[in-house]
């Protein structure tokens, strides 16, 4: 077995995700390359998870300007939620008053007709 | 006005805009610091950071609270990172020369706290910056941010299997940057 066929396995072995295998485990005992290696990526990985607590602090005036954003978005999802509320009372009040039309036509025709009747 | 990030939530889905507000002034920071290491530079990350805040906005009815907030959050910044890395390598611009970059307006870091700092985590902050940002995206979710292969593949719009090719190179070069080899270094210093 060469260190080299080792790499992808050993940064995986660093980190749990992955057990060595009984073959590369008797050669990782026996090679000081594959050893350091391994150290050195669970250096690697103890040094990034420390990493998670650190919190960088931010450019003045950024919040202000995610909640300006925020506030923007706010408004126009606001507006868009009027005008499509404008938009169904003009359709609904469009669909009445051609429904009144079509019944008054109706009656209108019936009445009509029954005038020709009796007469 | 609740102070739990839960209770927080929980109004903000209710419609409580003041909650939403809370909730940002809460993680802000955090979010800032995941799209500062994503992106490698400020001005990227504000608007990452921005872009973030909106979608979660947009989207907070579809948060069910399985995961944290704070888990949900990253990984629509992940997203939001993948997406704007997307327009910027679209709409690449010329690089500034070394005279023309902008100063830093970050605070100053605490003298004394930097000095405390571990010389690794320095040389590891500034191999990070030097990786490729498809390196660096799926190190920094996975090593730091601990997100599963699955979360950074579906945030990165990539497969399972490209997430672990990419994040086996990302350590390989992390750690090469770090710990090079003295006949490296011998040859280095010829």
């Amino acid at each position: 077995m060469r260190c080299e066929d080792l790499a992808t396995d050993l940064s995986a072995a660093a980190d749990g995700s992955q057990l060595l295998t009984g073959k590369e485990r008797r050669h990782v005992e026996r090679c000081l390359r594959c050893q350091a290696e391994l150290v050195q990526y669970r250096k690697l990985l103890r040094a990034m998870r420390q990493m998670r607590t650190e919190v960088l602090e931010p450019a003045p005036g950024l919040l202000a300007d995610i909640l300006a954003n925020l506030e923007a978005a706010g408004e126009r999802r606001a507006i868009r939620s009027m005008i499509t509320g404008h938009k169904a009372a003009y359709l609904g009040g469009l669909a009445a008053a051609t429904a009144a039309g079509a019944a008054g036509a109706i009656v209108f025709a019936s009445r009509a007709r029954k005038l020709r009747t009796a007469s | 006005m609740p102070q739990d990030v839960a209770e927080l939530v929980a109004a903000a889905q209710d419609g409580d805009r003041a909650a939403f507000d809370e909730l940002v002034r809460v993680t802000y920071a955090d979010t800032y610091t995941l799209a500062l290491r994503l992106m490698g530079n400020e001005e990227d990350a504000r608007d990452v950071v921005q872009d973030a805040y909106l979608r979660a906005f947009r989207g907070l009815r579809r948060f069910r609270g399985d995961a944290r907030f704070s888990t949900w959050m990253y990984r629509i910044t992940a997203n939001c990172a993948a997406t704007h890395h997307g327009k910027r390598t679209k709409h690449r611009h010329e690089p500034l020369d070394e005279a023309d970059r902008l100063p830093d307006e970050r605070p100053k870091v605490d003298p004394q706290a930097m000095s405390d700092a571990s010389e690794l985590r320095t040389r590891l902050t500034a191999a990070l910056s030097e990786l490729p940002l498809k390196l660096r995206q799926v190190v920094v979710l996975r090593d730091v941010y601990d997100l599963p292969h699955e979360a950074i593949a579906a945030e990165l719009g990539i497969s399972e299997t490209a997430a672990k090719v990419r994040l086996h190179r990302a350590r390989k070069k992390l750690r090469e940057d770090l710990f090079p080899r003295r006949s490296e270094e011998a040859a280095d210093a010829v």
